[in-house]
């Protein structure tokens, strides 16, 4: 603390002492020197409200916005209305449901608020259609898997065809070719003669379960359209096989 | 097993013997093997001289193609050129026949010429001379002019070659002019393609966008058969397919119900057997080469396919059936009759049937039950076996060359399904194709 510092703290406490001893003996209050004048009130933060009416309409129809505001000086929708007043209302007529925000902003800030209208799009014409041919026929028949190097129809395969041959018997309208698959194992050209047993097999059995032969078509494919490509027996099952394809 | 070793060998070293006792005689010449010699004749090839700048690129490939024509025939040895005398004739008054004579090179023949090319053409003076007497007509002497193109000097080189094969073999047919079908699926679909049998060359004949496998050479080599997947009113089904090497086209062929598949020729190219099921199961049927009047041959309870007819008696046909639960080889003769299978040791698939060009032996392709695919030749006199390939991949359908020595085969050996060629006693394994995945190979017949 330096000497100046220092007569500068005790003339303080000498003065804090002679205030002190003044206030403890005197009995008039001397009066508080006037209040400072007030600050001017800041400036209110706006509020705005926003409404639709009614929220839901069906296209074409109108609904009515209205909205009310305080401290605000300037107000705008969005979209399409543009600039409003401090309270209002007006009919918007929107082609799909749109949500509309009022802003408002005056001195104190700004505020928002949305309100939104709903549009019912026409129910679409109802229209009694079933499944296509092609759907019916994907969903309704079952190929006929076989097993390596074999022709021979084995028991999941006559379930499998049991239902081609329902569905077929029921859809007279229906030909189909029966292309006989193989897997990679064999040969190409062996392939082909055994594909092209596979599919008289699966022929033959349909025809014994009473579907017209002239219905039916047979092509071997051999292994040169393979429906898996991978080394494995679970794709070589997939292509050991009496698939149906529609014909007409 | 060892006999048929010795056969095989036989075929091998057979073309010395012709040269040693010269004859010309090539008939039977399998039965005349005994006391063969094993000397081949040495023979050099002198690099061909261009006589121009220009000519120097065509020269070096005229040059190494009839090298490589001559290494492949295994009927000679070829000297190797870093033995050669500095000295290298272009013209006959050129050759200092004693520095071949002499060791190293040691050649009984020398091949020399040059190239003279214009922009319109080449011109090829070749020649092949007996070292040994030197004095004596040149063995062969040839001019070659054409276009100044890789194909056309490929195919004089291989013309050349043939001529010194031909010569130093005593007719054995040399298979440098020969060409190789087979199948490729590198542009997106199996088509018919054709290449070189060095494997130079390779281009599509079909353009089909569909399923084209199993080509047949006709025996003239004018035609190619083989089995296409042709739309018709909808349906896509197998059928024989004919290509025309004359006119670059298909042939009409008339379409059968059901599958029809690998038709082969005839040996006298006027009729086709194939496999169809246009009656029931696939049989065979044999029709002429319009397919008119198709005969059914086999009456059985199986698949039939994949028919080879011998094609030096004419008299038996071999081919794959599973009428006994499995495919197995059956042999018949020509109208169908004394139907026998070939009886393997061992179980398992027997595919792929070709007859040698002598029609004593059969190659084919053996499943055994290690589930590999190789490669086996069989004399069907004596049902003796050798076996050609082993523990590379799958090896398939052979085919045999028309020198009868050696075979062209797809394999699976390098990862991918590529067509090989090889010696019939399975030495000197060759890769011709690299590019997309090829199979199905069928060698012309010359």
């Amino acid at each position: 603390m330096n000497s100046v510092s220092r007569s500068l703290f005790r003339a303080g406490l000498f003065t804090a002492l002679v205030a002190v001893l003044s206030v403890g003996c005197g009995k008039k209050v001397t009066p508080a020197p006037p209040a400072p004048p007030p600050p001017p009130p800041a400036a209110a933060r706006p509020t705005v409200t926003l409404q639709a009416s009614p929220a839901t309409i069906n296209k074409g129809e109108s609904s009515t916005l209205s909205w009310n505001s305080t401290d605000a000086t300037q107000l705008s929708i969005a979209p399409e209305v543009g600039a409003v007043t401090a309270q209002g209302s007006t009919k918007v007529t929107p082609s799909d449901s749109t949500t509309y925000t009022i802003t408002a902003s005056g001195p104190g800030g700004s505020a928002s608020a949305t309100a939104s209208v709903s549009v019912n799009a026409p129910p679409p014409p109802v229209v009694e259609k079933g499944p296509s041919d092609d759907e019916l026929f994907l969903k309704e028949v079952r190929d006929a898997y076989f097993d390596y190097d074999k022709a021979d129809i084995r028991p999941d395969a006559r379930e499998a065809l049991s239902k081609t041959a329902d569905f077929l018997k029921g859809h007279p309208q229906f030909k189909v070719t029966i292309e006989g698959h193989c897997d990679e194992r064999g040969s190409t050209e062996y392939n082909l003669g055994l594909g092209d047993r596979r599919a008289s097999a699966t022929k033959q059995y349909l025809v014994s379960l009473g579907v017209p032969a002239d219905r039916l078509t047979t092509v071997s494919f051999g292994k040169e359209k393979p429906f898996c490509t991978e080394h494995n027996e679970a794709c070589w099952q997939q292509n050991r096989r009496g698939h149906f394809v529609k014909a007409n | 097993m060892l006999s048929l070793a010795k056969h095989v060998r036989w075929l091998l070293f057979v073309v010395a013997t012709l040269f040693l006792t010269c004859s010309a005689i090539a008939q039977d010449w399998v039965r005349t093997g005994t006391g063969l010699g094993q000397v081949k004749p040495r023979v050099a090839l002198a690099d061909f001289g261009p006589r121009s700048d220009s000519a120097k690129s065509h020269s070096s490939l005229f040059t190494q193609v009839v090298r490589d024509d001559l290494q492949f025939s295994g009927i000679l040895e070829l000297a190797s050129p870093s033995f050669y005398p500095p000295q290298v004739p272009t013209v006959p008054t050129e050759l200092k026949a004693g520095a071949w004579l002499d060791p190293p090179t040691s050649a009984f023949y020398v091949g020399f010429g040059n190239l003279s090319e214009s922009t319109a053409e080449i011109a090829i003076q070749a020649w092949l001379f007996d070292v040994r007497n030197p004095s004596s007509q040149p063995v062969v002497g040839k001019v070659y002019r054409g276009a100044p193109t890789d194909l056309q000097v490929r195919k004089f080189a291989h013309q050349f070659a043939d001529e010194i094969i031909s010569k130093l073999s005593g007719g054995l047919p040399s298979v440098a002019s020969t060409q190789i079908a087979f199948v490729s699926s590198r542009t997106g679909s199996k088509e018919i393609w054709v290449m070189d049998y060095d494997g130079a060359n390779q281009h599509p004949l079909t353009s089909l966008r569909s399923i084209a496998i199993t080509p047949r050479w006709s025996p003239d080599g004018s035609r190619i058969a083989f089995t296409c997947f042709a739309p018709y009113n909808g349906l896509t089904s197998a059928q024989i397919c004919m290509y025309s090497m004359d006119t670059g086209k298909l042939v009409a062929f008339p379409r059968f119900r059901g599958t029809n598949i690998t038709p082969a020729w005839s040996p006298d190219g006027a009729q086709l057997i194939f496999s169809s099921s246009m009656q029931s199961n696939p049989e065979l049927y044999v029709s002429d080469i319009s397919g008119g009047r198709p005969k059914r041959l086999t009456f059985s309870n199986g698949a039939n396919m994949s028919p080879a007819w011998n094609p030096k008696t004419g008299q038996t046909i071999a081919f794959v059936s599973d009428r006994g639960g499995t495919p197995q080889l059956y042999l018949m003769n020509a109208d169908g009759t004394s139907t026998t299978k070939l009886d393997l040791p061992d179980k398992g698939y027997v595919i792929d049937p070709a007859w040698s060009p002598n029609g004593q032996l059969l190659a084919f392709s053996w499943r055994r039950p290690n589930d590999n695919y190789d490669l086996y030749i069989m004399d069907a006199a004596s049902h003796q076996l050798v076996e050609l390939t082993r523990d590379q991949g799958r090896n398939e359908r052979p085919s045999w060359a028309p020198d009868g020595r050696h075979l062209v085969f797809e394999s699976t050996r390098t990862g991918t399904r590529q067509i090989w060629t090889m010696l019939a006693d399975g030495s000197q394994p060759h890769q011709l194709t690299t590019g997309g995945h090829n199979e199905s190979p069928n060698w012309s017949t010359h």
